[in-house]
């Protein structure tokens, strides 16, 4: 079989699909304890477990966030979370049909001999991890690849060893019932203009698609989450809809029609500019098999984050900032977002970091 | 850019387009002078050139038929030949809005350490031929690649031997204002089951579609002529048309980029009327289809036709009705129409299977 049979195969191709179902995305509130030290910093907030503990119990608790959402991608402490009444945040997501999924990846390390390129590491052991979450609750998987855009790169060794350590990922998840995110970020650092970042999309994503044909993958049980094609942040902007066309180009040259559904990663861009360029894709009149849809981050989080402020008193407030922009990209993903989300604060702010690290 | 930017990029993508028409699909009538020799014999007709242009005059002018076809396959003899009257062919073809393509690869040679693999020649000079052939009317060209399934095969090598030569094929006809049609045939030889040509099918086009990339080619400016996937012609179970198109369209899902405006079918060792009913059931599959799925066809377009003819003039009525027959069946195959009502020449039900077949 050029795909193993899993025997998890339909689990996986009805979860798959079930997170790409329109009007519904993913929330990936997965950052490390390291990551999510700094944002808790720049709100001035203690980063201990109870603060971790409460900012996502904030998230999964506003009331109507859950509906727009068809999964949360969770760090491992979160996933044997509770709320504050002892309920675990799994039993939480699942009451509303929000598939629990699980990072797995343990980060980035150089490659030798590379301008700074980097390669993910996380394998070891890997299958025996991904039982332990499916246990406990998880049914999907996310695995971020890094690559950057330079004079010589990304190169050929990066591309790579990226693209086949995704793929070994996502056998080894299906292997044990999850369903793998494959993300290769294509950094947006840099002053190239968009076309550079097109060629090399679809230099990464063919590369990507090799691979996991060549580990036997199971398309249908998969999901892309890819950069969206833009320029650098170094270079000036285009509009919505030039992102979109270009993107749109991009992902049918090199993403076979069996994925079910791609779910762009926000990178450094606002939380408006996320909204609006995903808003942009599906009102594009173009051949789209899979369904586009958003796993956001900062580009869901950064006006709650900065309404709560780690303070009680303010949960409510910094649940409607949230539950905002919840709504906001499920109308994105449908192409019917006017536009007219109340801007929390930092709503329109850019969330890049140059050389952002997890 | 990960594509080159050709100068005839527009052009190429409206002629791949335009090939991929609903209702339309690919005659190939391309056969080497050998193998249209070999064709002759089994109706008794001398190999000459006069015979060669007679056939393909009986084609190309059959009442009504080229309304089913936008593009024919022609040898290289051809492009340049007329019709009885003087007329050229290839200005017959382009007042019908038919297309017309050129074969231009040379032929398969042997893969030393393996099992009788091959790899496909062609490549020295291409690039002068095809500016040639643009210059004679060409607008298409059609590269044939050739694996097979054994025990070990097809091996790593000769996958992307024949991967990378139809890559580098594509992107050379497009430098030159040619839309290439890439065919990598896996041959139906052989006692495989379906989930045996499923998984041999999508690991090749995986390989084609990787070196495509690599070779910068513009995807939307190609066509794909791939098998159709079945069990193999030893096989002890048949499979019904749905479960032909099941698996054909599962393992295209899983391959080709929806950029591939039109994928064209070979119709290998099927006979013309189950070449025709498999098209019509992938065609009435739902599914995700972001291609058009159409024929390419030789012998099962031709076949009652060259029996009807055989060689006599005063038989060319006959044949061409029985052509017509076969282009409309397939016209409605593309759409799904296909009703089965063919009224069916002889040899029609035929299996056109020749063990280990060489063009």
């Amino acid at each position: 079989m050029s795909c193993f049979t899993s025997k998890f195969a339909d689990e996986l191709i009805t979860n798959a699909a079930y997170i790409g179902t329109p009007g519904k995305g993913i929330l990936a509130a997965d950052e490390s304890t390291g990551t999510i030290g700094k944002r808790l910093s720049s709100i001035n907030v203690e980063n201990v477990e109870s603060n971790r503990r409460a900012l996502r119990e904030l998230l999964f608790t506003t009331p109507g966030a859950l509906p727009c959402l068809s999964g949360v991608i969770l760090f491992e402490e979160t996933l044997y979370q509770k709320s504050s009444n002892g309920k675990p945040f799994v039993d939480i997501l699942k009451e509303e049909g929000v598939l629990p999924g699980i990072k797995v990846d343990k980060g980035t390390v150089e490659l030798a001999g590379t301008n700074g390129e980097t390669t993910t590491q996380g394998l070891d052991g890997l299958g025996e991890r991904c039982k332990k979450y499916y246990e406990a609750g998880a049914r999907f998987a996310k695995w971020r690849a890094v690559l950057k855009i330079g004079e010589n790169e990304p190169s050929e060794l990066a591309i790579h060893e990226n693209a086949y350590g995704l793929a070994r990922y996502a056998v080894i998840c299906q292997e044990n019932g999850l369903v793998p995110i494959v993300e290769p970020e294509i950094l947006v650092d840099g002053s190239h203009d968009i076309h550079k970042c097109t060629a090399v999309t679809e230099r990464v994503l063919a590369a990507c698609y090799k691979a996991l044909s060549d580990h036997h993958v199971l398309l249908e049980g998969t999901l892309l989450k890819p950069n969206m094609v833009t320029p650098g942040s170094e270079s000036a902007k285009v509009a919505p809809e030039v992102i979109a066309e270009h993107t749109l180009r991009a992902l049918q040259r090199t993403v076979p029609a069996a994925v079910p559904a791609i779910v762009f990663l926000s990178g450094g861009q606002s939380e408006e500019e996320a909204t609006r360029n995903l808003n942009a894709m599906n009102k594009l009149k173009t051949k789209k098999p899979w369904s586009l849809s958003f796993s956001f981050g900062r580009a869901l989080q950064q006006s709650t984050l900065k309404t709560w402020g780690g303070k009680e008193e303010n949960v409510k407030k910094a649940q409607e900032a949230f539950l905002v922009r919840c709504k906001a990209n499920s109308e994105a993903t449908l192409g019917t977002y006017k536009g007219d989300a109340k801007l929390g604060e930092g709503a329109a702010e850019s969330l890049h970091v140059k050389d952002y690290k997890y």
